[in-house]
């Protein structure tokens, strides 16, 4: 269906967003000396081995034991090391959030944390690994810095603009082979919105996978003669309000995207800033309070209304409500 | 920094005894029972052991690092670290009071010198103490890494999982020291879960333990770190099994787990300095 529309941005090849991490790890160890690795038993399915071969001696295998590796990740920083620690975003966060809120966020240490499969689109394994709580957990945490990116080329360049920043940062990223819609030799700037199409109608505010389903769904509202804004929001914490108060401020109204719960995401900060500064009319496309399920990463999706139809129909409601 | 005689970290050690329980009493809050247990084991540490430098940085490079993760015992650490230099000794007056670097746990927010992760919720500081050696290791630093936990907290997982790893990737420029005092909040470990056999234990995870059975006796304690010091760089990190006894130097604290966590009173602060050498001068 989506081959047949008309998307401002296309794409020739699908890779997973953890493999744009992989690659940008290997690239950030070249760059930079103190780079280093921390993996929980998760090497092959957080691609890190090319890291791994090429820089055994910055590279540390934990072994099943995330809250170990936290604590060891923030004990590196004390002489100038930058750890990268590697395991599923499940056990990213709600596993070790003390460890992370002791060690790492309230003692301000430059950590990595780079969390693989979040999200229903994660699929068969279930709703066990599907976390879909992380984004809320890490943006509560004082000094955590939060990204979320949406392509395999976006995602390396995160990872690469991570190394150079100073201070905790949470990284979420997925399974899915997904579309690369984004150019290879971007810059990635933490905490700047990226305004990828122009509308003046309505704006979806997207993040992580669907960032490519609010695309689809522009072209899908244009067909039917909707001008819809669509916003990258690459990094949850420090938000863009800014790009945010400007794009509705011109719009009226807006959608948030995002594969986690209603309850702390990325939809939950964009409605405090419109509400702080100028209301109006937000639809949400997230999980509402439920767990996820076993099932292919397309059909979760659709079941929990996060793909580009429900983008549409929410669109629509939001310009209802103006 | 020039290392002290026996003499001189016996006198010292009594200074720091007054320290912590003024600061407990001045706040009526803290924790001065595991602070007096380890006072022997604080003192000896950076006033003969530790190769360190009070003009404080981060990174220590080159230097002996130290990790508290009972960060409750607080206490005796900032006592130490202010007559080391690393702040002024008047500051132990804001201990746990508002607007203060010396916060009621160890913490690096406010940045008091000396202290480089925040401690308090149990079992973390092991890990981090690996990792700040694994990192020394890298950079071919030399120095030694210190670590002091409690022996309630060895019930928790973390402590596990470290114990595990240490050996296994061959940390060997780490000294981690249990605080073997039997005793924890709800009352003795062997009543609130029994920790027995440490040493059987440690042991099984390929660690070199060592016991320092008089915990509360300068000579054994100063003894029992430069024994673990000279089995460090063989390929396995150290364990020393630190016998203390909760509450030592005052006599109605000693043994007890009554004073894990309560602040004496105006006489029994009165009673308790009595009975302890104003040798450096109070702050």
């Amino acid at each position: 269906m989506e081959k047949t529309l008309d998307t401002k941005y296309t794409y020739t090849e699908k890779s997973d967003t953890r493999s744009g991490f992989g690659d940008g790890l290997v690239e950030a160890g070249r760059k930079n000396p103190n780079v280093v690795g921390l993996c929980a038993d998760l090497i092959g399915s957080l691609k890190m081995g090319a890291f791994q071969k090429e820089f055994p001696e910055r590279f540390f295998q934990v072994g099943i034991a995330e809250a170990n590796m936290m604590g060891l990740a923030a004990g590196m920083t004390i002489n100038g090391k930058i750890p990268f620690t590697g395991t599923f975003a499940n056990f990213s966060t709600g596993r070790v959030y003390d460890q992370i809120r002791q060690s790492i966020a309230y003692s301000d240490k430059n950590v990595k944390i780079c969390a693989s499969h979040a999200g229903l689109t994660l699929g068969e394994d279930g709703a066990t690994h599907q976390i879909l709580e992380d984004l809320g957990m890490m943006k509560m945490l004082p000094n955590m810095t939060v990204i979320n990116p949406c392509d395999y080329n976006q995602t390396k360049a995160a990872t690469l603009a991570i190394a150079e920043y100073h201070g905790p940062v949470y990284l979420r990223f997925g399974r899915p082979k997904w579309p690369i819609f984004t150019p290879s030799d971007q810059k990635f700037e933490i905490g700047k919105a990226w305004k990828m199409i122009e509308g003046t109608d309505v704006t979806i505010f997207a993040t992580g996978h669907l960032v490519w389903e609010a695309v689809v769904a522009e072209a899908m509202l244009r067909e039917e003669g909707i001008s819809a804004e669509v916003i990258n929001i690459h990094t949850i914490k420090p938000l863009d309000t800014q790009a945010i108060l400007e794009s509705v401020a011109k719009t009226g109204c807006c959608v948030s995207a995002e594969e986690h719960q209603y309850n702390g995401g990325l939809g939950d900060s964009i409605a405090q800033t419109l509400i702080r500064n100028s209301p109006a009319p937000q639809e949400f496309i997230g999980v509402d309070d439920s767990f996820g399920e076993s099932g292919k990463p397309e059909d979760l999706l659709e079941k929990y209304g996060l793909n580009a139809e429900n983008i549409v129909k929410a669109a629509k409601k939001a310009i209802g409500r103006k | 920094m020039e290392k002290l005689t026996t003499e001189q970290l016996q006198k010292t050690a009594s200074q720091v005894r007054r320290d912590i329980l003024r600061m407990v009493h001045e706040v009526q809050s803290g924790h001065p029972g595991a602070s007096l247990g380890c006072t022997e084991f604080f003192v000896a540490l950076y006033f003969n052991q530790l190769n360190h430098n009070s003009e404080f940085s981060m990174e220590g490079k080159g230097e002996d690092l130290f990790f508290l993760s009972n960060g409750h015992i607080s206490p005796v650490w900032y006592s130490v670290l202010a007559r080391s230099g690393y702040f002024d000794l008047e500051e132990l007056k804001t201990f746990r009071k508002i607007n203060s670097r010396v916060q009621g746990h160890p913490a690096t927010e406010e940045g008091l010198p000396g202290i480089r992760i925040a401690s308090g919720s149990l079992g973390q500081g092991l890990s981090v103490a690996i990792g700040a050696a694994q990192a020394k290791k890298i950079d071919g630093d030399k120095g030694i890494v210190y670590a002091l936990m409690g022996d309630g907290e060895q019930q928790e997982g973390q402590i596990w999982e470290a114990a595990m790893y240490a050996p296994h990737h061959k940390v060997d420029n780490l000294i981690a020291t249990i605080d073997f005092n039997r005793q924890q909040i709800d009352g003795p470990t062997a009543v609130v879960m029994d920790l027995d056999d440490l040493k059987a234990k440690w042991e099984a995870f390929g660690w070199q333990v060592i016991e320092t059975v008089k915990g509360n006796d300068m000579a054994s304690v100063v003894e029992g770190l430069e024994k673990a010091k000279a089995l460090l760089g063989n390929g396995k990190p150290v364990l020393n099994l630190l016998h203390t006894e909760m509450g030592f130097g005052v006599d109605f604290m000693v043994g007890t787990h009554k004073w894990h966590g309560i602040a004496p009173s105006d006489e029994q602060l009165e009673n308790a300095l009595g009975q302890l050498e104003e040798s450096l001068g109070d702050y």
